[in-house]
């Protein structure tokens, strides 16, 4: 369907996306509290890009240290080349272990693969465990957001969700409640599950060590019961060193939340007594847009979603409405890069107002890099005729300095001659919600020109040229 | 000091009022200047299509034009963060460099020249500053809200400031895009007006009567669906006030 239409589906419902846009600057708001007190924000911001900056260059060695130093830790390493390989990893360490209940703390890289689809076709159960992510998984739904996946849904529908699925109240719509009904779900979940999925925020090379940042305990819940733990991690994903978290952990639950520090941040080193750490590498296109010196800078991002927050079109259109398993700024630059035929529209999708770029914790210049997609694309070939068709007519006639005079000259004279009426279904669809601008009996240079030949003929300089008083 | 007039082509064409602005301010300030005909656009509209090579062709002709002038000033945000920022990258050599980094939105200039010392302009009424996204984030007039970095002052609010009687309403939101963004505006329509709606409506609880700008292309979309919807709220370029207010207010 496209951008397009499903953002205007989602703004057809003007009181959802009021209140979707106020749960989202809210967070925003919150971010920027939480920003305030950490002295050098800005200063923190940049040595987290010259981190990753440095990270990216570096990433064949530094991934090279981490498997040696996690081999060592006792974890098994494992690389994908794509989503394919790394559900055929996940899945085998699963079958090969008769593993068929699975619990999963969030993951965008697992939403990315299709994982869980995977895993269902073999019989295995996979229940998400964050509650946002169950949510959204109990309704048949993809997240909605990368940090708060049900951010797009109310109480009340969440309570109708539960009433279907786990047998809640009908009309419950109290959030301690729900909460508590879910917890009871999923308590009995993690206490029968055979093995645990969780996504990494960051893998330290120098230890070879795992870095999960949750809310809700269920990451460790989830890997500390069962006896087989699987973290899938993307190839973005790689730090240096351990004290660089210092770096980034301050940054990452300001930016996403606007928490000083999320609940929970669990070290994952090796394999405990008895245990089992699988840990699966996943490129699936990341090095691809490595070698694009304009895209590679996306590759940096630590998924915190502020720029999903702040971006005044995602908080109008809804998360959905970008048909992809990441939304927002950050999400049409990556989904471009992953498949830029179906995602044509995205790049687009954006004013170019450049506050996703302002609130990147790691500088992103997402704005610039959307601006430059849309260069791709057309270049490509891959935009619309039409549009393409308009655009060149026009810059014809602005290019033509004399053509522009005679097209200033007649074709305002008949724009003025028309009906009104014809001329605002002319200017469909700016005229759909939106006055057309009256349309000035003379254009800025004709005027300039009468007062040119004034002034010569008078002698003297006019102070003014022309009537400013508006009608 | 030569200085050449550029009036963007939606200016021209749909606001004349807003450069015949800028003269009379201009004349009234005893700032010599030249408007050169041959000028048309500045090659946005083009390169945010993704369009370059539409955006480079007019970029060299807007080189052309100005290339001989010491400074060029328009009464425009976006269009002058477009020439600073792009006209080095899609028209190569020495002369684009030059003219990008000679080019000044009209209060930036006005500003750096101290054009109105110890002028005593006035104009009484509220007004809503609303803040255009690439004078904010591409010119960095004043601080993004969002941003951390030290505060530096907005050009056009300094200016605006200096009219006696002149109230800046507060908004709740100082700093959010209209939703204008070029062709997003008919091709995302409903996106589009959604934002726009949402500006106004802030501007209005604010208590503004009068919405200002440093560019005509967001005052074009707010003034188009307040408009429609008979809203009493009046919609000025920035060079109008202060044409009003330093040349009419004073006397």
């Amino acid at each position: 369907m496209g951008h397009v239409s499903r953002a205007r589906e989602f703004v057809a419902d003007a009181e959802r996306t009021t209140w979707h846009d106020r749960a989202l600057w809210f967070v925003r708001a919150k971010r920027d509290a939480a920003a305030d007190l950490v002295p050098d924000w800005e200063a923190l911001r940049s040595e987290a890009s010259a981190i990753k900056r440095e990270a990216l260059e570096r990433l064949p060695e530094l991934w090279i240290e981490f498997e040696d130093q996690a081999i060592r830790a006792g974890a098994v390493v494992h690389w994908a080349r794509d989503a394919q390989e790394h559900n055929a990893i996940v899945a085998r360490l699963l079958t090969e272990r008769r593993v068929t209940r699975v619990v999963k703390s969030k993951s965008m890289l697992t939403e990315e693969c299709g994982l869980n689809p995977h895993l269902e076709s073999l019989g295995i159960e996979v229940v998400d465990t964050d509650l946002g992510e169950r949510i959204v998984q109990l309704r048949g739904e993809p997240p909605s957001h990368i940090v708060m996946p049900a951010i797009h849904l109310r109480r009340g529908e969440i309570g109708e969700t539960f009433e279907r699925t786990m047998g809640a109240p009908n009309g419950l719509d109290d959030p301690d409640a729900l909460t508590a009904i879910a917890r009871r779900d999923l308590r009995a979940r993690f206490l029968a599950a055979q093995a645990g999925i969780t996504g990494v925020n960051f893998a330290v090379a120098e230890t070879g060590s795992l870095v999960v940042v949750s809310n809700e305990g269920n990451v460790d819940l989830g890997t500390a019961l069962p006896p087989l733990h699987i973290a899938c991690v993307g190839l973005e994903k790689i730090v240096p060193a351990q004290r660089d978290l210092a770096v980034f952990l301050r940054l990452l639950a300001r930016s996403a939340t606007g928490q000083a520090i999320s609940a929970y941040t669990s070290h994952f080193r090796g394999r405990a007594a008895g245990r089992e750490l699988h840990i699966v590498v996943v490129d699936n296109g990341r090095s691809r847009l490595l070698a694009e010196p304009d895209f590679r800078e996306a590759l940096a991002c630590i998924r915190c979603g502020a720029c999903l927050n702040t971006c005044p079109v995602y908080r109008r259109s809804g998360g959905h409405s970008y048909e992809a398993v990441i939304p927002g700024p950050i999400g049409s630059v990556l989904e471009t890069a992953r498949d830029p035929v179906a995602h044509a529209e995205l790049p687009h999708a954006c004013t170019l107002c450049g506050s996703c770029s302002e609130v990147c914790p790691v500088r992103i210049p997402l704005h610039q890099q959307l601006l430059a997609w849309r260069g791709v694309l057309a270049r490509k070939g891959i935009h619309p005729q039409r549009r393409r068709l308009a655009l060149r007519l026009a810059a014809g006639l602005l290019a033509r300095p004399g053509l522009l005079r005679i097209f200033d000259h007649f074709g305002r004279r008949v724009a003025r001659a028309l009906p009104s009426a014809l001329l605002e279904g002319l200017a469909r669809p700016w005229t759909r919600e939106r006055a057309l601008p009256v349309i000035p009996a003379e254009s800025f240079r004709t005027q300039w020109k009468q007062r040119a030949r004034t002034s010569n003929a008078s002698g003297d300089v006019p102070s003014s040229g022309g009537d400013e008083a508006r009608t | 000091m030569k200085i050449g007039l550029f009036i963007p082509c939606y200016v021209d064409q749909l606001r004349p009022e807003v450069g015949l602005a800028v003269v009379r301010l201009f004349d009234g300030l005893g700032i010599a200047f030249d408007f050169p005909e041959a000028q048309t656009c500045c090659g946005q509209p083009f390169l945010t299509a993704g369009e370059q090579a539409h955006a480079a062709r007019l970029g060299r002709h807007f080189d052309e034009v100005f290339a001989d002038y010491d400074v060029v000033v328009t009464p425009s945000g976006s269009c002058a963060a477009n020439v600073r920022r792009h006209l080095p990258h899609l028209v190569p050599g020495d002369r684009a460099r030059e003219t990008a980094s000679k080019t000044r939105e009209l209060c930036e200039f006005l500003v750096e020249t101290n054009a109105l010392a110890g002028l005593a302009g006035r104009f009484p009424r509220k007004v809503g500053l609303h803040a255009s996204c690439h004078a904010l984030r591409e010119l960095r007039h004043g601080r993004p809200s969002e941003s951390r970095e030290p505060a530096r002052p907005d050009p056009a609010r300094q200016l605006l400031s200096t009219l006696a009687g002149l109230e800046f309403v507060p908004l709740a939101r100082c700093d959010e895009c209209c939703g204008f963004g070029g062709l997003f505006s008919v091709e995302e329509e409903a996106v589009s007006c959604r934002m726009g709606l949402d500006r106004l409506a802030d501007h209005a609880s604010a208590g503004a009567e009068i919405v200002t700008s440093t560019d005509v292309s967001c005052l074009l979309q707010l003034e188009g669906l307040a408009r429609r919807r008979g809203s009493p709220l009046e919609f000025l370029h920035v060079a109008e006030i202060l044409a009003r207010g330093v040349l009419d207010g004073s006397r």
